[in-house]
């Protein structure tokens, strides 16, 4: 036992040695800043800038050899239940490449990797990400659960990180938003409160119950909802219930809000369990003048089938695409479809990718500089001039980022369900 | 034996106080929320008549669990998917049909296909994860099958997350069932009314097929003991064969009335149904098929009633959330109070 | 017909199924995005091949029912007759699939499923490929029972490291970059893949290596045993002191993003010896495990985290420690007493209900003042406060598994160990020996429980947050198929399979989409054919195989004698 006890007593002392002097180990990281120190003139359209702006910035450049692509990482769900959600923003990114291949006359190339829809997938994905060579900045990630960790990874590293769909309002809150992060989805804050605001304003309700399904995004709609609700419209929440993601028999949530008789009952869940207690809602007496409500969790065309008859009369909340017009019909769908394979869109978050990657593209043609045919990409810089942008005309809307990382345009529209298609009906056009 | 008593007093205790505890939280809570008078006795009828449907779609999976555990005494870990592969099938069935029109024109025909359709593949899987899984294992260590059913339960899975995606499909309409009927003070609706008696019709079909035919006879000979039935000339593996086959059609019937109840299927939908299911064999007695009919229904009326009579009185928040923790706790229960079942025979488990 | 005529066809066309099965799911076409042999095999096209060499060997092999062991040329034959039979099969499966669309029932039904299998050459061409390739490599495998044992021994050996080699490269690739050898790692791999000249080199290596070791392993095993025991005492210290050091230089050696994942594997590994002390000790099938991981995850973040919502105390994490012990102590008991008087397949669906029960409160409304609900807890400190490198937290998690094992091994050959393999083999005979079973089923429970919850500490802490979705069933699965695939009641077992089944999947992002079926392949695969795991104890082997396996060779093997047969039998 002396003998064990003195071993791990030096393992113990070693480890704690080796972990407290880690160095950076795989590639990374350090990029050198800037080598030459004579005053080369910078190249074409780009920012101005020398040496000295690399040794400077906090986290260095990023140098791009000459004829080398500028390599964008994404960290999107692609695999497993939540796939359609990051399948659907890759290919928006893509489309984004296809109609733009070239920023500050580099080519672009992507690193895709897969965010899991969970904190641990997040993790991994970011940190492959921050160790590989040189990634310019991350599209990313789908779901707030993990974006969470990874926005604390690459704010570490100094990459910078857009979002296309994470909603959760601790991402861009005062206190703890991570300074490389920004997003180009609505807080869930915003779409909340404009469900609130139509049904308060337009529809006059005045008793109203929710049901969310445990994910975070659900949750949050909800309490927002009932919050904003409360206070806008002095209106009285009811219910909040909750169900589980997988659950098909909704008679018991259903029955016992009805043994209240709310105006309306908000549900901003996804296309499995939102089609099912649709159709049961319809199904269940107690809910007959009930005005059904749901959030672009599935404001989807999938959603509409599994629904079938019982989705008439539905309204949702979703970013307001209406600003697209005729871009979104006439160049951006088909390169999606040609992209994809798909016929139509499978989620709802493509558009925001595109933005993301059309203003990321400006930031780094913003403040990249060439010396000697090498580019480099001030790190901090870049960020800077990302959240910089003020006014860029995307499909989402106008975009404007605010100091902590909000860049949406807060355009919420509802619709309606109409004859078995959607219909825009708030704001009026 | 008299010296086991005194070890496990401390144990016996603490399992009698927790059962105990939790039955009466269930008793006080049912008194509040009864007292707090929130849902009418409409609802309350209504919850009872979508449990009972429910719990009929249980009843005809739990069929297909007691019966091959009463000959290999093992839980088949993979009757949920047995039960998944059914509905899918009848799903591309049902599709097939609609696009081809004859769903329209004829929808009972289209239904009786699609019924078909989804016994006979569910029939076929039953009998494949008997040969390829449990046969060559038949004299392993307990954990052995166990953990291969466990196996064999993921691969069909995610082969069919692979065939299909893991996207959820709509299934069409038939068009045959909505609506309402009075039955006396009940108002059923029409899906719920098919989808008992059906079960009940399949479930008598069932009991006299196993106590009044000749296979039937030997199925219940090789459950009572296998090796005297094997000297008395019967052929145990066609018997075992046949036992899946018989559990594999029942799932199948399962599928169809499960989804006519929900009318979705996913990859993913058997994983649950399948531990409820087994929830109910274990509540009726295992082994017994009128337990598993008996276990079905009452998990599916807990299973409905649950969470609303018993919680809602203390105020919890989102008491439905917790739905499914009840099916667990009844399993829990009834393993710490009953092991053997409403009617089971008084073995050890 | 000839038993040994149909049986190779039967095996030829249940080839063709795997194959079909393999094409079905989708990863034929996916596995095409990475290449075994940069430029000229995919990984896609490796299926197929590895297929027909599996089912040529079963064809040219001896059968048990009746028993027959075919001659020389008779096996070539058998095994070229049942990968013809399975090419046949592919082929008419490909040109089926390319010419009827039922892309709308099997989404992967399509071109490029049936392009893996014509070698991209269209439905003429392809086939005849594809049918001429399947015949040669059913030969091949028949040849190796042909051929001299050492020599087959030695081929198996050299292709199966040479398509792990070639497998690991984004590890191996990213170690060699790490230690500055990227002359090596591009003589070895391209794209992705090994160089056709790096896989020749691997093959003959480790071909050879293994020739040698065959023909002259034994002789030198004698020699080290005659060597005086002091200096076998240097060669074991040696050895021990190598991997010592390998193991806390890990995160050097592998770089940044690598660490990730041996963090990863690494408290997979401390959740696997845990659950291998509740199943593979005590033989208590527990498939609820992630419950402990839950709760000693949530007990790290509620006492430690600032964003803790009902109170923070922001005790730092070696502080919480203790609490996290206490309380995998409370649901060890919890979990364990109502299951003391339930068996086998009844333990089973008991515990997996209480995982899914804890999973459930975690996630819920009702909970959600103390553990956070859907939104999580955020801001979980790191457990080394001095050093703000992400990968330090291996060296926490590296000495609990070091710990873990430790203690796992001393109590596999204490009392309590031997208490254990007695209830695990008969429960109702060891009690009327005499051993109390409810001691030792609630201390298995006890101390699997201390394991779950400290590995569910770690990954709290590495990861920042706890959100409810990581505690589900998947986590229970996966630390089961790992001690299952590495042989339970096995140390390094633990490891190898956590290795294999946690690493893999996250290194290889094709594997990663395959995860779960491939861990259902693997268990079903194990238990039918070596349910005493890759690496077994010797009591394991013999407590299991003896029901499903070749008793002759086992005795025989036993009997130190070298078989030569290829090492993937049993």
């Amino acid at each position: 036992m002396q003998k064990y006890t003195r071993w791990s007593a030096i393992l113990v002392v070693l480890m704690l040695v080796l972990a407290a002097c880690q160095s950076d180990g795989g590639g990374d990281g350090s990029e050198a800043p800037g080598e030459s120190a004579d005053a080369s003139q910078p190249a074409e359209s780009m920012g101005t800038g020398s040496a000295a702006d690399c040794d400077a910035d906090e986290f260095g450049c990023i140098e791009i050899a000459e004829g080398d692509p500028i390599v964008i990482g994404t960290a999107l769900v692609i695999t497993g239940a939540n796939e359609s959600l990051g399948l659907d923003s890759q290919w928006g990114v893509e489309v984004g490449a296809s109609l733009r291949p070239n920023i500050a006359d580099h080519p672009v190339e992507f690193d895709f990797q897969d965010d899991g829809c969970s904190a641990e997938g997040g993790t991994a994905a970011a940190r492959a990400l921050v160790s590989a060579e040189g990634i310019a900045a991350v599209i990313g990630t789908s779901c707030s659960s993990a974006g969470v960790p990874a926005a604390e990874i690459t704010s570490a590293e100094g990459i910078l990180m857009v979002s296309p769909s994470n909603t959760a309002p601790s991402l861009t809150a005062e206190d703890t938003h991570e300074p490389f992060y920004a997003r180009t989805a609505h807080n869930d804050e915003i779409q909340g409160a404009a469900m609130a605001q139509y049904v308060c304003e337009v529809l006059s309700l005045s008793t109203a119950a929710t049901i969310d399904d445990g994910s975070p995004y659900a949750d949050q709609l909800a309490n927002v909802f009932a919050r904003e609700f409360e206070s806008q419209c002095g209106g009285t929440v009811t219910a909040e219930e909750a169900v589980s993601v997988g659950q098909t028999d909704f008679s018991g949530v259903l029955e016992n809000i009805a043994a209240d008789g709310p105006e309306i009952l908000y549900f901003p869940i996804f296309v499995a369990e939102g089609a099912l207690v649709t159709q049961q809602a319809k199904d269940t007496p107690g809910l007959d003048d009930t005005v059904l409500a749901g959030a672009d969790g599935y404001f989807t065309p999938d959603w509409l089938e599994a629904a079938g008859d019982a989705a008439e009369g539905h309204i949702l909340s979703g970013p307001d695409l209406a600003f697209a017009g005729d871009f979104y019909e006439a160049e951006f769908l088909p390169a999606y479809q040609e992209i994809s394979g798909e016929d139509s869109t499978i989620s709802v978050f493509h558009a925001h990718s595109y933005d993301a990657y059309n203003m990321v593209a400006d930031a780094i043609e913003a403040v990249a500089f060439t010396e000697g045919g090498t580019t480099y990409i001030p790190r901090t810089a870049l960020r800077d001039a990302f959240f910089s942008i003020s006014g860029h005309e995307g499909i989402t809307g106008t975009l404007t980022c605010d100091a902590t990382g909000d860049c949406a345009d807060a355009k919420i529209s509802v619709s309606q369900v109409t004859d078995g298609a959607f219909e825009r009906i708030w704001p009026e056009e | 034996m008299p010296g086991r008593r005194p070890r496990l007093n401390l144990v016996n205790l603490f399992l009698w106080g927790l059962g105990g505890t939790i039955i009466a939280l269930a008793l006080i809570g049912s008194f509040l929320t009864i007292q707090q008078g929130r849902l009418s006795i409409e609802q309350w009828q209504s919850l009872i008549v979508a449990g009972i449907a429910l719990g009929s779609v249980y009843a005809l999976i739990a069929l297909g669990y007691t019966l091959v555990y009463g000959i290999l005494f093992m839980i088949n870990f993979a009757h949920g998917e047995v039960f998944m592969w059914g509905a899918f099938t009848a799903f591309f069935t049902a599709s097939g049909l609609a696009n081809a029109g004859i769903l329209e024109s004829s929808p009972v025909l289209a239904f009786g296909l699609t019924l078909l359709s989804a016994m006979i593949t569910s029939m076929v899987v039953a009998i494949l994860l008997e040969r390829i899984a449990y046969r060559p294992l038949r004299g392993a260590p307990r954990l052995v099958p166990l953990i291969t059913a466990i196996g064999a339960s993921l691969f069909l899975q995610y082969t069919a997350r692979g065939f299909y995606g893991s996207g959820v499909r709509a299934y069409p309409n038939f068009g045959l069932f909505g609506g309402d009927i009075q039955l006396g003070p009940l108002n059923v609706p029409v899906e719920d009314a098919v989808v008992i008696v059906s079960a009940v019709t399949i479930m008598l079909a069932l009991y006299v097929f196993i106590n009044r035919t000749r296979t039937g006879r030997a199925m219940r000979a090789v459950s009572e003991d296998k090796d005297v039935a094997a000297m008395m000339g019967i052929n145990v593996d066609r018997i075992i064969v046949t036992t899946f086959a018989i559990g594999g059609l029942l799932a199948g019937a399962a599928g169809i009335l499960y989804t006519l109840l929900f009318n979705q299927v996913h990859f993913f939908m058997g994983f649950l149904p399948g531990i409820k299911a087994f929830t109910a064999a274990v509540l009726g007695g295992i082994g017994n098929v009128i337990g598993a009919a008996l276990g079905g229904m009452t998990l599916g009326v807990l299973e409905a009633l649950g969470p609303n009579l018993f919680l809602t009185g203390y105020g919890i928040p989102a008491p439905n959330q917790l739905k499914d923790v009840i099916a667990f706790t009844v399993l829990v229960l009834v393993l710490i109070f009953r092991p053997s079942g409403f009617l089971g025979r008084k073995e050890s488990t | 017909m000839d038993p040994l005529l149909r049986r190779a066809i039967v095996t030829g066309l249940l080839g063709s199924a795997a194959g079909m099965h393999v094409g079905l799911v989708g990863m034929l076409a996916s596995f095409q995005r990475r290449e075994t042999i940069a430029d000229y095999i995919s990984l896609g096209s490796t299926l197929p091949i590895v297929i027909a060499v599996i089912i040529g060997w079963r064809a040219g092999g001896p059968m048990r029912h009746p028993h027959l062991r075919p001659a020389g040329t008779q096996a070539l034959v058998l095994g070229a007759l049942a990968g013809a039979a399975m090419g046949v099969a592919l082929a008419a499966f490909a040109i089926v699939i390319t010419t009827l669309d039922i892309r709308w029932i099997l989404a992967n039904a399509s071109q490029s499923t049936a392009d893996v299998l014509q070698y991209g050459q269209g439905a003429g061409l392809g086939s005849a490929i594809l049918i001429l390739s399947s015949t040669a490599l059913g030969t091949a495998g028949a040849a190796l029972h042909v051929l001299p044992g050492p020599v087959a021994r030695a081929l198996t050996v050299g292709a199966l490291v040479t398509l792990i080699t070639s497998l690991m490269e984004p590890f191996l690739g990213a170690v060699l970059r790490n230690l500055s050898l990227q002359v090596i790692e591009r003589f070895l791999y391209a794209r992705g893949g090994l160089t056709v000249v790096g896989a020749l080199i691997v093959f003959l290596l480790v071909a050879g290596a293994t020739y040698a070791w065959a023909t002259r392993g034994a002789e030198t095993r004698r020699r080290y045993a005659g060597m005086p025991a002091d200096r076998q005492r240097v060669g074991k210290i040696v050895a021990y002191l190598a991997l010592t050091g390998l193991l806390l230089l890990l995160p050097q050696i592998v770089g940044q993003r690598l660490s990730e994942v041996v963090g990863t594997v690494g408290i997979y590994v401390l959740l696997g010896l845990g659950l291998n002390i509740v199943v593979g000790f005590a033989g208590l099938l527990d498939l609820g495990y992630v419950a402990f991981y839950a709760v000693g995850a949530y007990t790290t973040a509620v006492l430690t985290s600032a964003a803790s919502p009902a109170f923070s105390p922001e005790l730092p994490f070696w502080g919480a420690l203790p609490f996290v012990i206490i309380a995998a102590a409370m649901i060890g008991l919890m979990v364990g007493t109502p299951v003391l008087r339930l068996r086998g397949d009844y333990l089973a669906i008991v515990t997996l209900g209480f995982g899914e029960i804890a999973r459930i409160i975690f996630l819920s409304a009702w909970a959600q003042p103390l553990v956070g609900g859907a939104q999580g807890i955020l801001t979980i400190p790191s457990p080394l406060p001095f050093t703000n490198h992400p990968q330090s937290i291996y060296y926490p998690i590296l000495f609990f598994c070091v710990i873990a094992a430790v203690a796992a091994t001393r109590l596999a050959s204490s009392r309590v160990g031997r208490a254990w393999n007695a209830m695990r083999e008969d429960e109702s005979v060891a009690e009327a020996t005499g051993v109390n079973t409810t001691t030792f089923k609630l201390l298995a429970f006890g101390l699997g429980a201390a394991f779950g919850c400290l590995s569910g500490a770690f990954f709290a802490a590495k990861i920042g947050v706890v959100f409810p979705q990581s505690f589900d069933l998947l986590v229970s699965i996966n630390a089961l198929a790992l001690i299952i695939l590495g042989g339970m009641g096995n140390i390094a077992g633990v490891v190898v399979g956590a290795i294999v089944l946690v690493g893999l999947p996250e290194l290889l992002r094709e594997f990663a989409d395959y995860r779960l079926l491939i861990y259902g392949a693997v268990l079903v695969s194990m238990m039918l054919l070596r349910p005493e795991g890759l690496l077994p104890s010797r009591i394991r082997r013999a407590e299991l195989h003896d029901v499903v396996g070749d008793d002759e060779e086992m005795y025989a093997r036993e009997a130190g004698e070298e078989t030569g047969r290829p090492v993937v039998s049993s």
